[in-house]
């Protein structure tokens, strides 16, 4: 499905500030796999994302996205075949527009001048019921005036409308409320599973990282210092997994919030 | 004065008005949707003058039209290169190509800096001609005016609702989110300023046409008064619906010619009018952020002077 064979990125380099964020990493990802990806802040872990998405192009190393390389492909283009949500719900949609006009731009049926005729709207406005928020009444209102929360909600909705190869999450809970946060998530398994999305998820909640999803690496210091799935990730704990690191990175994990977490 | 030259003043006023708001529909095209401030609309004004004027001189006072609109288009596509794929910046992509426009636009009028339509056939005199015994006769410029700016906004509403016009939309609003629902916002961004220049140059050509002149300099202050006009239509139809903002933007256009009008009246000199759009879009852009700056400047004042009477406490 996607792989990634090493790749590798060095930002600035040639000056004092050069660092490695990507080195020789290797991932290969089956169809239908979930994978949490864990690891301190800086580990490299939305770089890895910002590759596989194409934010920048890799320095060394290939992508291959369902057997196509894709390393030089430009992002608009790649993004056909990915959907993607961050940690900020803003990013996700454009706020001076209406709920309707963000997903038909996300749907992206139809030529250029084409308009979203009555059949897609009433199949966007069944979609937005799923949400259970109550967005299918507010189709006509501008996305700027929906709390976060729903954003993200119909961030998730707009990324995954077109059945994208690939789903990738940067956190995309982190900078919502405990209990937003958990709605927006459960959504999440929800539409991956009954869409059997294939997807990569980072987070810095220890304890869902190890309950969701079939796989859990952790990063550091733009490698993947540790794999794990199978019976193996199934016996883990939080404990075990700060051990880990101590044991992988040689150090202790001094994040605060993945440790309250 | 009389009524009869009252209302003969109403009437050129109502007609640059006209003709001047598709410049003003062309930056709610390319501020208002694109978030681009285009600077090169002076001279792409210009341009689209010197275009009509010159194929119109040729004898096709028809062709005038579409020629002048289409240099819009490629002075627009030189803007949106320059900016999207040479790395120049937007703000300085608009100034480099408005400069350069001049000496485009006197090459164009074959090395004159003006020409004059007196005996030329143009699409205002072949209207003059068609509805002089009409009751409609001595109105034939703001019925072409009327026209051209009905079918623009008409454009404007369904253009704006397909999919290329979201997508022009969601470009000024977050360009991210244009680059993950696949579309290159470099694409939309460059049909963007090409149809926008397209309705500048229309402009500049049906203003030329009805003065029957053009000089190089014809354009010159145009980007800020089309600004303050649509400035002023937003503060009347601001938070509505696309059409009706597009609609706001040509009542702006109106409201500032009249403003202008009667400032004329009571003797305020004519080349006082740069200045006063100037101020216009001084009070309209810095306004509402002055008013949330206005808290705050008090609070600080008071910080360093202390409240007056706060002392004695």
């Amino acid at each position: 499905m996607l792989k990634i064979e090493r790749v590798s990125k060095t930002f600035n380099p040639g000056t004092a500030d050069a660092r490695k964020a990507l080195d020789n990493l290797s991932l290969h990802v089956k169809k239908g796999d979930f994978i949490s990806i864990i690891g301190a802040n800086g580990a490299g872990k939305s770089t890895l994302f910002n590759a596989v998405c194409g934010s920048f192009f890799v320095d060394e190393g290939r992508i291959l996205l369902d057997g196509a390389d894709v390393t030089m492909t430009p992002e608009h283009r790649r993004a056909k075949d990915i959907g993607r949500l961050f940690q900020d719900p803003m990013r996700g949609s454009a706020p001076g527009m209406s709920i309707e006009e963000n997903l038909v731009l996300a749907a992206g049926r139809g030529g250029w001048l084409s308009m979203a005729g009555r059949k897609e709207r009433q199949a966007f406005r069944e979609r937005l019921a799923l949400l259970g928020m109550g967005l299918e009444d507010r189709m006509k209102q501008p996305v700027g005036l929906l709390s976060g929360g729903q954003r993200q909600a119909l961030t998730l909705m707009m990324a995954t409308l077109s059945n994208p190869k690939l789903l990738l999450l940067d956190e995309h809970t982190a900078a919502l409320d405990p209990g937003t946060a958990e709605k927006v998530l459960e959504l999440t398994t929800k539409i991956v599973s009954e869409n059997s999305l294939t997807c990569l998820m980072i987070t810095h909640n220890m304890q869902s990282a190890l309950e969701l999803g079939s796989r859990t690496i952790m990063m550091d210091r733009g490698r993947i210092v540790f794999d794990t799935m199978g019976e193996e990730r199934a016996r883990l704990t939080v404990e075990d997994l700060l051990e880990k690191f101590r044991e992988a990175s040689g150090k202790k994990l001094d994040n605060d919030r993945m440790l309250l977490t | 004065m009389s009524l009869n030259a009252m209302l003969g003043l109403g009437q050129t006023a109502l007609e640059l008005a006209l003709f001047n708001s598709l410049t003003v529909l062309a930056l709610f095209l390319s501020y208002s949707m694109l978030n681009v401030c285009d600077l090169s609309t002076d001279g792409c004004y210009a341009l689209g003058a010197a275009v009509g004027a010159v194929v119109a001189i040729s004898g096709h006072p028809w062709l005038s039209i579409p020629a002048a609109m289409g240099a819009g288009m490629l002075s627009g596509l030189v803007t949106a290169v320059l900016q999207t794929r040479m790395g120049v910046n937007s703000l300085l992509a608009g100034i480099i190509v408005n400069t350069g426009l001049y000496s485009v636009n006197i090459a164009v009028m074959h090395g004159s800096s003006l020409l004059n339509m007196n005996k030329t056939v143009t699409v205002f005199t072949l209207a003059e001609d068609f509805l002089w015994d009409t009751p409609l006769g001595a109105y034939y410029a703001l019925i072409i005016g009327g026209v051209v700016v009905a079918l623009v906004i008409v454009f404007l509403a369904f253009f704006l609702r397909t999919r290329l016009g979201l997508a022009i939309r969601a470009t000024g609003d977050n360009p991210d989110m244009v680059r993950s629902s696949s579309i290159n916002p470099v694409f939309t961004t460059t049909v963007g300023l090409c149809i926008s220049n397209a309705f500048t140059a229309l402009s500049g050509c049906l203003i030329s046409q009805n003065q029957r002149s053009v000089t190089v300099d014809i354009g010159s202050g145009m980007v800020t008064v089309a600004l303050a006009s649509l400035l002023i239509g937003g503060v009347f139809l601001g938070r509505r619906s696309i059409p009706v903002r597009a609609v706001g933007a040509v009542l702006g256009a109106f409201v500032f010619r009249l403003v202008y009008t009667i400032a004329l009246r009571f003797s305020l000199p004519a080349f006082m009018l740069k200045l006063v759009s100037s101020l216009i879009v001084v009070i309209a852009i810095s306004g509402p952020y002055l008013r949330r700056q206005a808290p705050l400047v008090k609070r600080r004042l008071q910080a360093r002077f202390g409240k007056v009477g706060a002392r004695e406490c």
